[in-house]
């Protein structure tokens, strides 16, 4: 069963009187367990269609329907709820909380359940682990390397179990091997922990970690590969 | 974590900027606690009951001085025992900068009123044997090393002498001890008989107040009352009060305390307004990437506009408490003066809770406009930038 369905998506930006037209009609079904890699040149419309399936954005027209339910037309809050139960964010430049040690920016996403303080913090330390960061639990971003901030934000995405993870050029900002590393780390969690990936990139090397490569051009999903 | 360490952590975000800041806001509280004590020393009602003395003064301004003649019509006020009179000399030493009241009064009738000062009997007896006689607190004689038989000169203001000689001349004849530092019972006092007579004649004859003992002081009240009504219809009415609340009066008409204290006020928290507001503004621009990737990860609208307000809020009444807290101790410290001055210099639970309350008002008004753009905050804008 796809746990990703887009049908007929359509996304407009309005400025004023310009209006960009970026996703023309897209239909798209994703299998539950999949590793996407989503390409395309630059503006082609990627990041928007992610942040269409991680229900950050609606689309001006179509239907948008992710484990389960669509959200086309949900409020806010129920967005936010859902994001909450259903997806992990992981982005290119990280977006640790610089105050927060690793490990707490590791519990954030948990002080929306109804864990305990102890609970909370025993899964941070549980996702910390899955990333092989257990041992710089207590230093804050600052004090760590890029893939090592990287390392921490995956641990973010997944403390709560989330159904799938969005990354939006999860690599953009690493050197190869420090990529390489990560991408490999989203295998494990793709194949040991049965998420679904959605990622964006610009490389092809990266993609090739993927089970599935997707291509956006101009707002059309030109030639969808199996 | 807790959402409370949350908010506590990103406070501390830039260490500076939030010290200052709070600093700031702590001297702000500060000011307004010990400004209110200060108002509320002034406007606070004074028992009469209870104490046996009272001063008694014109009713509207001291400028405008009582006729020595009230003295037997007050004596014979049922309830009235003594009585003793004080005129306010103004003058100088010197310079004007050596600050002491002057008054000339009638020697034994002012230490009888005042027992609490204490002067050995020969020196009374010298000080009313000699025309140009002074005594003045022992303190005093020390500080500007007066000896006994030192000639004094202060220069008149007020009072002139009657050939138009401004320049008035003292002979030491006496120190006495004073229980406290009270200003006006640490007075420089010389004979009233001397003083009159020297004055132009269209001044002689005046007193700026009188004090008198009552004979119960359960109905100093009743007596204060009864004294004023004798003069209310005369051409220099008279107010009975409490010393405490003559001394205040007395401070009052240099100006209206609780005006001038609420200008100062206003000015300062108007700063602060504008001041923690700026630094709130700087701090939720600079945060907008991570407030949106809160809401990326479900914290709701409402739920990271409480995270800002809650954190200008917690600023604004951590500075309160500790500006609070700080003039506690300091009114606390400074208060024995202050009372023997004004009766009683007290932090008000009424003015540290609404110090507190202003407080997290500050925080609300401050962190509205940041907390109103956090919740308005789009995810999908804000990660862009
Ligand atoms: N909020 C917005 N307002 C106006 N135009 C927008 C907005 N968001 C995106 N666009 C436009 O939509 C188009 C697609 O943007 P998007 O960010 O999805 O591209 P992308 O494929 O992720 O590009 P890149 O590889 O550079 O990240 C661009 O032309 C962009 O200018
Ligand atoms: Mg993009």
């Amino acid at each position: 069963m796809a746990i990703v369905s887009l049908s007929n998506v359509e996304k407009r930006f309005t400025k004023g009187r310009e209006v960009v037209e970026v996703l023309h009609g897209i239909d798209l079904e994703i299998a539950e367990g999949d590793f996407i890699a989503l390409m395309g040149p630059s503006g082609s419309g990627k990041t928007t269609l992610l942040n269409l399936i991680g229900g950050i954005d609606q689309p001006t027209a179509g239907s948008v329907v992710v484990a389960g339910q669509e959200l086309v037309g949900l409020s806010s809050k129920k967005l936010a709820q859902w994001r909450a139960e259903n997806i992990g964010f992981i982005f290119q430049f990280y977006n640790l909380l610089p105050v927060l040690t690793a490990q707490r920016n590791v519990e954030l996403p948990l002080l929306l359940t109804r864990l305990s303080g102890k609970q909370r913090k025993r899964n941070a330390d549980v996702a910390l682990q899955i990333v092989g960061l257990e041992d710089r639990a207590r230093h804050k971003p600052g004090e760590l390397s890029g893939g090592q901030q990287q390392r921490v934000a995956i641990a973010r995405a997944l403390v709560a179990d989330p159904k799938v993870l969005v990354c939006d050029e999860p690599t953009g900002d690493l050197d190869r091997d420090t990529a390489d590393e990560i991408l490999g780390l989203l295998e494990i969690l793709n194949k040991e922990h049965g998420k679904t990936i959605i990622m964006v990139t610009h490389d092809p090397k990266a993609a090739s970690h993927a089970r599935h490569t997707l291509h956006l051009d101009k707002g059309l999903l030109v030639e969808a590969v199996t | 974590m807790n959402k409370f360490s949350l908010v506590w952590s990103n406070l501390f975000r830039r260490k500076v900027r939030t010290f200052l800041t709070l600093f700031s806001v702590l001297v702000a509280f500060l000011l307004f606690a010990l400004l209110r004590t200060v108002v509320v020393a002034f406007e606070g009602g004074v028992e009469l009951a209870g104490v046996d003395r009272l001063n008694v003064s014109p009713k509207y301004s001291i400028i405008d001085p009582l006729p020595v003649s009230h003295r037997n019509e007050i004596l014979n006020v049922e309830g009235v025992t003594a009585i003793s009179q004080q005129s306010w000399f103004g003058g100088s030493y010197q310079s004007p900068t050596n600050f002491f009241p002057k008054f000339p009064v009638r020697p034994r009738e002012y230490f009888q009123m005042y027992s609490e000062l204490i002067i050995d009997p020969a020196q009374l007896e010298a000080f009313e044997n000699n025309r140009i006689g002074a005594v003045v607190p022992a303190a005093m004689a020390e500080q500007f090393e007066w000896r006994l038989g030192d000639r004094i000169p202060i220069e008149g203001d007020i009072y002139i002498k009657r050939d138009g000689n401004k320049l008035w001349e003292f002979e030491l004849v006496g120190t006495y001890e004073t229980p406290d530092s009270a200003f006006l019972s640490s007075a420089f006092l010389f004979n009233y008989d001397y003083f009159n007579e020297a004055i132009p004649e269209q001044m002689q004859g005046i007193v700026s107040w009188f004090t008198i003992r009552v004979e119960n002081p359960d109905e100093a009240a009743e007596v204060a009352a009864r004294i004023d009504a004798v003069f209310e219809n005369s051409r220099n009415p008279t107010r009975s009060a409490t010393e405490a609340e003559f001394t205040r009066q007395f401070a009052s008409q240099l100006g209206d305390i609780g005006l001038m204290m609420n200008g100062i006020l206003s000015a300062v928290f108007f700063t602060i307004l504008l001041l923690t507001a700026n630094t709130m503004s700087q701090a939720f621009r600079e945060r907008i990437p991570e407030l949106a990737v809160l809401k990326t990860f479900g914290f709701t609208d409402f739920s990271v506009s409480a995270l800002v307000l809650a954190e200008s809020i917690m600023l604004c009444a951590l500075g309160g408490a500790l500006g609070i807290g700080l003039a506690a101790l300091v009114s606390g410290a400074i208060a024995p003066v202050v009372e023997s001055l004004l009766g009683s210099f007290q932090l008000t639970v009424t003015t540290m809770a609404s110090g507190m309350a202003i407080a997290v008002l500050l925080g609300v008004v401050v962190g509205l406009v940041p907390a109103i753009s956090a919740n308005r905050l789009q995810i999908v804008d804000a990660l862009r930038k």
